[in-house]
């Protein structure tokens, strides 16, 4: 048993990545603007289009919840179409079709048959989506009551609740502090005008990303990309949001809520996409508590002590400075233990940073890994939409493992010091406090 | 294919194109009885590594539900060879993802890694087979790890918690009743010897299926599960005994308040036939009628064109959400079920009525030729979308093989579904969704504020 292991060990230690077929971006401007990364990708007969453009939740100003109305609203019904008319004709073309608004991006996803008896009825109603939403009075009504339906659902949620205060808490004034459904008061307010308003300004060409993948040449490609992008306004690109502010102190939130368990999130502003600091505290937080079954946070917080089914922290790299977070969940009556352990845990890597053997084990899974990310048409396409919307170089596939290579204990340790302050983190806590638990 | 699959609940220990998939597929069984099924997936230079074996919730009795996934999870806790957590050390230090999951009836462990490492899943795999070291102080603490598990996903999930009462109600002797990661009484008194005995009865090479899917040559995989596998002696299961579930005598009902809650929900459920029941003999069911049963549900629910999203959301506004569900590959008989939360100030009650009068008009009227149009084209290019994933692919061939159907039917599943007429569906709705199959579970918030 420990011999193959053993061998295959020694093997690894001195051999370097296997090589492996990274796909080449190739990448053009369309007449009016949109951004185009396009991979060929032969093997399965089908096309993933996704658009992405700069209209998450971050656009919303006072409107919180509009960026994810006027995307669901994409959804319903498109020029001489209304909701159930587009629907029929999409299913009809065996295509899926999906459109999502996250803080920074708002995207919009075709997956078809590269056949063209499908693909080109399905590009035609992607197109038909982009030109001439239509926006219509019922829809927007039933679009806003089931809104309000899902935002009472997410105040059953302990986890949901904690989540929404952190980035409250973290991002005070900034537009990432705004809950992405909104909330029951400024989705009622939510005007016609105020959807066509985000639509006409946010969904057009100079403020697109279009990722495309699949089996196509890039004729085809450019094609696709001219046509749906000219049925677009060329518009303006989505100004740059404004810096994060860091947080001055400290605080700490509770949140009471009728479960059995504490939901706990600690955290603070963290890291931007394209940001210099990118790979030491990628690797860092490998191993402090990202690395799924193997890492400090899951070891000292679950194996060790079984306080919580799932711990972790992660960095939610974006624009602007996207929040670190650490969190767990445990039984009420355990929150002030798992709280100390999280607390500790955090102070001590931050203070010391990772042990060798620790950094090698974190690079040789993230290296080992790397094919993975990238082993599907489903995950290519997102990675591309990923890189041209925060406008990362081109070869960033290609340099990814190097860059996780070329970390160091030293890069690690003093990227973590720099950027994380324990003594200037929020924590939100949500469930029954320990005195009222008797 | 998501027919087949989209009712299967899973405990996860963390949180046809131009070449038929029969053609890139290979079944080997070794003599010890363990099946090994290897797709051919050259798009990448990586490979899935699925084994699955035959036990799962439904396989349990009273007084040690939650034994199945809480052995899932000790499976991570060493052998004689490799200590606790090292095998996620080992998968992780060649870049491996691995996990396990838990279902009714089966318990499935992967590793995705770079294809040179299916002999490592192997000889890790074959060792945690027989060779599981079941640690009275590592079950102590794991035990606390899966009640949390299970305060987070249902106890404190009211949504959850509406799901796990209804089946509890609408199976009264079928082991569907049981919740897959047990009542929380029963894990509270579990121990480790409980572990032991599941382990050492079910964990054998002839009640596992090995799945690799990737970029893998069929021929060397089988020498290589020979080497590692091979060895391990057959065990000569005793088969599960079954307990079907009673016939029911009229419309069950259920209410649940929860001061979490702030949405009410309903959820519908009908008994209704799978696979392996047509299968049998002496039932007074064909085939046809399960592939039916799927259409029947495309049709309510296949996305946003289908009737209850048309009508319940769009056209009448009662519903905020609707959806149906069915899967027709599960050991035993399942559910046909509803679920739906109202809109505005509409009521559970007209919104059961609404899901009832949409049953009704499909037990008069057939749907149209339009509409199985469409079904039967998203099939064809579901069958197509799912070669995107490795993962998905083995996830079919293991589900099938582990509840006692052959792989191959999911080559057939698009001809089945093609030969479904609109008559059948008509029938089908007629014949199983009826007030003596239906449970009615309802979730109603708790009265005052539930929140801050």
């Amino acid at each position: 048993m420990k011999r193959l292991i053993r061998a295959l060990a020694g093997i690894f230690l001195f051999a370097v990545p296997a090589v492996q077929a990274v796909p080449t971006i190739q990448h053009w401007v369309t007449d009016n603007g949109a951004r185009v990364l396009f991979v060929e990708a032969p093997e399965i007969p089908i096309v993933d289009v996704r658009f992405v453009f700069g209209a998450g939740s971050s656009r919303d100003q006072s409107n919180s919840g509009l960026a994810q109305l006027v995307s669901r609203l994409l959804r319903e019904g498109a020029g001489a179409l209304d909701a159930n008319a587009f629907n029929e004709q999409l299913a009809a073309t065996g295509a899926v079709f999906s459109t999502g608004a996250l803080r920074d991006m708002a995207w919009v996803s075709l997956r078809s048959l590269s056949d063209q008896q499908y693909l080109a009825p399905a590009l035609k109603l992607l197109q038909t989506v982009l030109s001439s939403p239509r926006f219509d009075g019922d829809a927007i009504e039933r679009s806003k009551a089931n809104t309000l339906v899902e935002i009472r659902r997410e105040q059953q949620s302990p986890s949901k609740i904690a989540s929404k205060a952190f980035y409250k808490a973290v991002y005070g004034d900034h537009p990432y502090a705004s809950p992405m459904r909104g909330t029951e008061t400024s989705v009622s307010a939510m005007s016609r005008d105020d959807i066509v308003g985000f639509n006409s300004r946010y969904y057009v060409a100079q403020n697109a990303t279009v990722a495309i993948v699949g089996s196509l040449s890039r004729t085809q490609a450019e094609r696709i990309a001219a046509d749906l992008s000219a049925s677009m306004a060329a518009g303006e690109a989505a100004r740059a949001l404004s810096p994060v502010p860091m947080l001055p102190e400290a605080a700490s939130h509770h949140i009471e809520f009728p479960s059995i368990q504490s939901h706990v999130r600690i955290g603070q502003p963290g890291l931007k996409r394209g940001d210099p600091d990118y790979f030491p505290l990628l690797v860092g937080n490998h191993i402090l508590g990202g690395g799924g079954l193997v890492s400090i946070l899951f070891d000292e917080v679950r194996e060790k002590r079984g306080l919580s089914y799932s711990v972790n922290s992660y960095f939610s790299p974006m624009a602007e400075l996207g929040p670190f977070t650490a969190s767990l969940q445990t039984d009420n009556s355990q929150q002030d233990e798992a709280i100390t352990v999280l607390r500790n845990e955090l102070d001590k890597f931050i203070t010391n940073g990772p042990t060798p053997e620790a950094l090698q084990a974190a690079k040789q899974n993230l290296i080992g890994g790397f094919p993975l990310r990238i082993a599907s048409n489903s995950k290519t396409v997102e990675y591309l939409a990923m890189i041209g919307f925060y406008r990362l170089p081109l070869d960033y596939l290609q340099t990814f493992t190097g860059h996780v290579a070329a970390v160091t204990i030293e890069d690690v340790r003093s990227a973590f010091r720099r950027r994380l302050d324990p003594a200037k983190m929020i924590m939100v806590v949500v469930g029954r406090s320990n005195s009222e638990d008797g | 294919m998501l027919q087949f699959l989209n009712l299967i609940a899973v405990c996860f220990v963390l949180l046809a194109g131009p070449v038929p998939a029969a053609d890139r597929t290979h079944e080997f069984e070794l003599a010890n009885g363990l099946k090994l099924i290897v797709q051919e997936d050259h798009r990448a230079p990586v490979a899935v590594v699925q084994i699955w074996y035959k036990i799962g919730s439904s396989y349990e009795y009273d007084g040690i539900t939650g034994v199945s996934h809480a052995l899932e999870h000790m499976m991570f806790k060493g052998t004689k060879e490799i200590g606790p957590g090292e095998f996620s050390q080992i998968v992780a230090a060649r870049g491996g993802n691995e996990n396990a999951f838990t279902s009714t009836d089966y318990t499935a462990y992967f590793q995705t890694w770079s294809a040179d490492n299916v002999e490592l899943s192997f000889e890790l795999e074959a060792d945690r087979m027989r060779n599981l070291l079941l640690a009275d102080s590592e079950f102590k603490n794991e035990i606390r790890v899966v009640l949390e598990e299970r305060r987070l996903r249902t106890d404190d999930n009211p949504q959850a918690l509406l799901g796990e009462t209804a089946r509890a109600v609408a199976y009264q002797t079928s082991p569907y009743r049981q919740p897959v990661i047990g009542w929380a009484a029963d894990l509270q008194g579990m121990r480790v010897e409980d572990l032991q005995d599941w382990y050492e009865r079910w964990y054998a090479p002839d009640n596992a299926t090995v799945v690799v899917v990737g970029d893998v040559d069929p021929a060397n995989v089988h020498a290589l599960a020979k080497k590692h596998f091979g060895p391990i002696a057959r065990q000569n299961l005793d088969p599960p005994r079954v307990r079907p579930e009673v016939p029911q005598h009229g419309t069950k009902t259920v209410t649940l308040t929860s001061e979490k809650a702030r949405v009410p929900q309903l959820y519908m459920a009908y008994k209704a036939p799978v696979l392996n029941n047509a299968f049998a003999t002496d039932n007074h069911l064909e085939e046809w009628e399960i592939y039916a049963l799927d259409v029947l549900s495309e049709t309510l629910d296949g996305g946003p064109s289908a009737r209850l999203p048309r009508r319940l959301i769009r056209e009448s506004g009662i519903a905020a959400d609707v959806s149906a569900g069915y899967s027709s590959a599960s050991r035993l008989a399942t559910l046909f079920s509803f679920s739906a939360a109202p809109s505005g100030d509409h009521t559970l009650e007209e919104l059961q009525q609404a899901i009832v009068a949409e049953i009704a008009r499909l037990q008069k009227e057939p749907p149209t030729a339009a509409e199985l149009d469409r079904i039967k084209t998203q099939v064809v290019a579901d069958t197509i979308y799912e070669r995107d994933s490795m993962f998905y692919q083995g996830l079919i061939i293991g589900t099938l093989e582990s509840v006692g159907l052959d792989w191959r039917l999911n080559e057939e599943y698009v001809d089945k579904i093609k030969g479904v007429t609109p008559e059948q569906v008509r029938i089908v709705a007629a014949k199983y969704l009826t007030p003596d199959r239906l449970t009615v579970a309802k979730l109603l918030p708790a009265t005052g504020d539930a929140t801050q």
